[in-house]
């Protein structure tokens, strides 16, 4: 009994991980999300009743798109408007019925496309396409682009209606249009990989699989326009951040400062191929903001693993970057560096002109450690109070009432 | 608008006051998630609260007063404290709930408080 209750768990996270695969092949011919959202719903719902009581079927992916598209064909029948039926039917008979892993690699591409396609409002894209592609809920995805989750639901709807009311094709676009429309996708995929990222606790069983996810669009993308640099800069940053998985945290969850991680436990093996690729995208002599991430996350690599001080190059790559993105998180990072290069009076400066960072946990916590560097150790623990009281990451909380900020 | 979060704290989680090991832990989490609530201006009030052993419930029965030692319910949860916060919307309440310690060794209810009655 017990095996039988594994087995379908086992087969439910199989199936969960293809959700993105799934929704881009019943989106494929429809382009109406939305309906194949509800038509994956049911087929997993049919799913959680039918599996224990049956067992599992040998390809449970395969039997949820099946069940998909069955359900699918009903809603639209049901809906009586012959244009969707046609759709539909013709799915039905294009499809092949087994979906095998990896098969579909160009499906999720043309829906990353679809998704951010220039009628479709600027910033409803990247959110858009972390749904359909990964299967991210509203809430999550507010998160990441730090707006409410409510706001966030709303422009998601308004986003799928118009992909399908205005027929927005699913395809991948002439080359001319690729490096225009892949910024949004690199931002997309990018943000995807930042929620993962914040997960380090790994408290969330649906991000588990996030970060390989959002490596592998990376990949997907690069292998589509292998001549964009931003997109080898994306993936040479993700790599760097993921070779460091391991030594981010401790055993019991507390959380480990970069320049207090054990670099043995770094994957020397994405550190290699991050780097040879940050080069390739050297190689264009086009720089952007996602090579500049990359380079960034490669200097704190040579730093900790040479034992040079790369401060002063840092500062100088942090300025660049806040050029080309001068966003919240990049101004308080930039601020960090400028301290930890000795400067910390211009740090707290910069620090101070950020604005509407009240209540934004990273400001506090960089706050903390500039605060300290400057040696006023009691302001520095106040900000680290602050910031452990904005916090939602028990290891986090930990590290700065233990006064963390002081190490290294 | 205002709002009340109500702490709920498991057994275990209400134990660590009482632990030499954790109690510093603990208050520290508590502190430092309140003073950022008060610094941030959306406090409007709220208190942490004695444990349950100390609670005592009043029940009236045909007039009959019926004073029990303990809380009323006994639920894998108890009351641990409370907040009233003044936020613009339930997104903006949720995101305090989120960041409050017990929120994964029990729970945060939110509830929105009824305005007073017209005049």
């Amino acid at each position: 009994m017990d095996a039988a209750c594994d087995a379908v768990e086992r087969a439910t996270l199989a199936a969960r991980d293809s959700y993105g695969k799934l929704l881009a092949i019943l989106a494929a011919r429809t382009r109406d999300i939305a309906a194949a959202e509800d038509a994956l719903a049911d087929a997993f719902a049919a799913a959680i009743a039918q599996w224990p009581r049956d067992g599992v079927p040998a390809n449970p992916v395969g039997w949820l798109l099946t069940v998909a598209r069955r359900s699918a064909s009903h809603a639209s029948a049901r809906h009586h408007t012959a244009d969707r039926n046609t759709a539909v039917v013709r799915m039905l008979e294009d499809e092949r019925a087994d979906a095998t892993a990896d098969d579909y690699g160009d499906d999720r591409l043309k829906l990353m496309f679809a998704c951010t396609h220039p009628a479709i409002a600027a910033d409803a894209q990247a959110p858009l396409m972390l749904q359909a592609v990964l299967g991210l809920d509203a809430a999550r995805i507010a998160a990441s682009f730090l707006v409410a989750p409510a706001a966030m639901g709303q422009r998601l709807v308004r986003a799928k209606r118009r992909i399908r009311d205005a027929g927005i094709a699913f395809t991948i676009p002439e080359m001319a249009d690729i490096p225009q429309r892949l910024s949004a996708v690199l931002s997309a995929i990018y943000a995807a990989y930042g929620t993962a990222w914040d997960d380090v606790a790994g408290a969330d069983p649906k991000l588990a699989g996030l970060a390989d996810e959002s490596i592998w669009l990376a990949r997907l993308t690069v292998q589509l326009a292998p001549d964009q640099p931003e997109a080898l800069g994306l993936l040479a940053m993700m790599l760097h951040c993921e070779a460091r998985r391991l030594a981010r945290r401790s055993p019991d969850g507390g959380f480990i400062a970069l320049r207090n991680q054990d670099v043995t436990l770094w994957s020397r093996e994405m550190i290699v191929e991050g780097e040879a690729t940050l080069r390739a995208a050297a190689g264009a002599a086009r720089p952007g903001r996602f090579q500049t991430e990359a380079a960034i996350q490669s200097l704190h690599a040579e730093q900790r693993m040479t034992g040079e001080r790369l401060q002063a190059p840092l500062v100088r790559l942090y300025d660049l970057l806040s050029r080309f993105a001068p966003t919240t998180g990049v101004l308080v990072a930039r601020a960090v560096t400028v301290a930890e290069n000795g400067d910390t009076d211009a740090a707290l400066s910069q620090l101070d002109a950020i604005g509407g960072a009240e209540t934004y946990q990273p400001w506090w916590a960089a706050r903390a450690r500039i605060l300290w560097l400057s040696g006023q150790a009691s302001a520095a623990r106040e900000a680290a109070s602050r910031a452990a009281g904005l916090s939602s990451d028990n290891g986090i909380r930990r590290f700065l009432l233990t006064e963390g900020y002081r190490d290294g | 608008m205002h709002y009340m979060l109500l702490f709920n704290e498991t057994p275990e989680e209400l134990g660590k006051r009482s632990d030499p090991a954790q109690a510093e832990a603990y208050w520290g989490g508590w502190n430092a998630y309140m003073g950022a609530l008060a610094q941030s201006g959306a406090m409007v009030s709220g208190n942490g609260l004695q444990p349950p052993e100390v609670t005592t419930t009043l029940r009236v029965e045909n007039g009959t007063r019926h004073v029990v030692d303990g809380p009323f319910a006994d639920t894998k949860e108890m009351l641990g404290g409370y907040v009233i916060l003044d936020a613009p919307d339930l997104d903006a309440a949720l995101e305090w709930a989120a960041r409050a310690p017990c929120v994964t060794a029990g729970s945060v209810e939110i509830r929105p408080v009824l305005p007073p009655p017209a005049a």
